[in-house]
């Protein structure tokens, strides 16, 4: 299939999807106009109101709040997330010991930890950066301690053959390894990361993007609530393809990702 | 012909030890009563090479041939330090080995080169562990690339390199920290037919400048006699041991897809083969319709 023809039915399916929007919603053949845009407002409301905030100047302050929140939760949570899982993968006591622990802590909905981190860290930033912690801490470390241990013995050996030192064989052969499960979950990660801050921010604060959806949700504002949600989607992915970038650039040795293939 | 010489492990009992380790010390690599037993999960002990008496001497090109699974990698490892021997000792320039041979290098089936470095950080690398400054390693690695046919294919990632290529890295690799003692183990062993003679020239190229003792472990015949100075045949496993040691009496310079058709070569070979024959047809015999579970009794059997 070729590439016009793709473009042309993905805009076809949105079309049809505002359109069908638009019809229940300003016709009366599914109830009274009033009920219906109560609850489901109007693709053009919503349209309005998005293009109104993202030409305002307060909607990227909120924006720059979660950003500011993300990029913490995954810079210190990635961190950590090296740390430990290479100290785990170096160390079989330590891993055995721990296992069932960071299992249970891994199989805790990182969502009831939100009050508890409000009342540790209060309202402002930190509590929505540990929220974030707490999920992308675990996919990095995971990943981490498999890059670690999963480092192919015949290049593990041939390191060693070559007469690398525990340190050299660390920067040549473990650290590159663990680096690619990592970015590997990149996406995953930075996903989380954002989730930990909108989730900590609609569940009590006063600034973000989850704060600016919360808070017109409790007043009725059903506009205000998608149009809250359409530019977190646009935010998303603008951080994704991001993301992106950075993996091909990062990841260009990897079979696949290059396209000097021969 | 007296091409066979006694193998050494018939000759091990009546040995004088004085004789033994005079032998030993102008060998470059010296493996005396070598046992080498593995512990498998569940308790089950698997002995893969018992009694191997092998000397290499410096200089000397020796090659190990035998059945697959007979062990040969084994007695490789223990040369490098990779594996410690459950019984005997690895003698190196004299010396017994403890630890890592760092006299030594290896070049391992397998893929081994870091896919993360380009073909010249991965040679380069190799000097890092020696201190050689950066400029330094740089212009040598790139004269080594240069040497095995690689000037430009420099920047290429490993995945980026034919199967023969990724060998001539890892060859570059290799010899690029001069080590005094080479061991391969079938290095050529993945790649195709014509791959393989045009390595093994480039092989015997760059061993004839300085001729460092080497180790060749191979399943193919014709290239063991093709390359060596001296053919040694293992015999089946498990519990393998030596059960020939050929010399290779054939002129060098060699090119090691013409000397397959001379008269000399095919006696040689017929002669080697008759020993080998029987080793894989006994390996074949264990192998058929019979798993490693069933094999069990067989090889414990083996190893008391």
């Amino acid at each position: 299939m070729n590439r016009v023809k793709l473009l042309a039915l993905q805009a076809l399916v949105m079309v049809v999807f505002l359109a069908l929007w638009h019809v229940v919603t300003t016709t009366s053949l599914f109830g009274e106009v009033k009920t219906t845009q109560f609850f489901f407002s109007t693709p053009i409301a919503v349209l309005s109101r998005t293009w109104a905030q993202l030409t305002g100047s307060e909607i990227y302050w909120h924006l720059g709040i979660t950003l500011t929140e993300t990029v913490l939760a995954f810079v210190i949570g990635s961190a950590a997330g090296i740390l430990f899982g290479f100290v785990f993968a170096r160390n079989d006591l330590l891993a055995a010991v721990f296992d069932p622990y960071i299992k249970a802590s891994n199989a805790l909905p990182r969502v009831v930890l939100a009050p508890i981190f409000a009342l540790w860290f209060g309202l402002g930033i930190w509590s929505k950066v540990a929220l974030g912690f707490t999920l992308v801490f675990f996919i990095v470390f995971f990943n981490v301690y498999q890059g670690v241990r999963e480092v192919s013995p015949t290049v593990l050996a041939n390191a060693r053959m070559l007469g690398m030192n525990e340190r050299q064989l660390f920067r040549h052969v473990y650290w590159p390894s663990a680096l690619t499960w990592m970015f590997s979950s990149l996406h995953t990660s930075v996903g989380f990361a954002l989730v930990g801050a909108v989730v900590g921010e609609y569940l009590g604060s006063s600034a973000g993007l989850g704060y600016k959806i919360h808070e017109a949700e409790s007043v009725f504002d059903v506009t205000g609530v998608f149009s809250g949600m359409l530019i977190l989607a646009i935010f998303v992915i603008m951080i994704d393809s991001l993301v992106t970038m950075v993996e091909r650039k990062l990841l260009v040795w990897r079979p696949g990702q290059s396209s000097t293939t021969t | 012909m007296e091409l066979q010489q006694p193998p050494h492990g018939a000759a091990g009992a009546t040995d004088v030890p004085s004789l033994g380790s005079s032998h030993r010390l102008d060998s470059a690599v010296a493996l005396t009563g070598l046992d080498i037993t593995f512990h498998l999960d569940g308790g089950h002990r698997y002995k893969a090479v018992t009694g191997i008496d092998l000397a290499v001497a410096a200089g000397e090109f020796v090659s190990v041939v035998g059945p697959t699974g007979c062990g040969k990698s084994t007695l490789l490892n223990a040369a490098a330090g990779l594996l410690t021997p459950s019984a005997g000792t690895v003698s190196i320039f004299g010396k017994p080995l403890s630890g890592l041979n760092r006299r030594a290098g290896y070049l391992f089936q397998a893929d081994a080169l870091m896919p993360w470095k380009t073909a010249l950080d991965n040679v380069k690398v190799a000097l890092e562990p020696m201190g050689v400054s950066d400029a330094e390693a740089d212009r040598r690695a790139r004269e080594w690339l240069a040497r095995v046919g690689l000037r430009a294919f420099v920047d290429r990632y490993p995945h980026m390199l034919s199967g023969g290529q990724r060998k001539r890295v890892a060859l570059a690799q290799m010899l690029i920290r001069d080590p005094e003692i080479l061991l391969m183990d079938e290095p050529f062993g993945p790649l195709d037919a014509q791959t393989r003679q045009i390595m093994g020239n480039l092989l015997l190229d760059l061993w004839s400048r300085d001729r460092k003792a080497l180790i060749f472990v191979t399943h193919d015949l014709e290239e063991a006699i093709a390359l060596s100075d001296r053919v040694v045949v293992m015999s089946a496993g498990p519990a393998a041991g030596i059960v020939a040691d050929y010399r290779v009496p054939l002129p060098r310079p060699r090119d090691i897809a013409e000397i397959r058709l001379e008269k000399a070569f095919h006696e040689i070979h017929r002669d080697i083969w008759a020993s080998l024959r029987v080793e894989v047809q006994k390996a074949y015999a264990m192998g058929e319709g019979k798993d490693l579970v069933e094999n069990k009794d067989l090889v414990d059997g083996a190893a008391s």
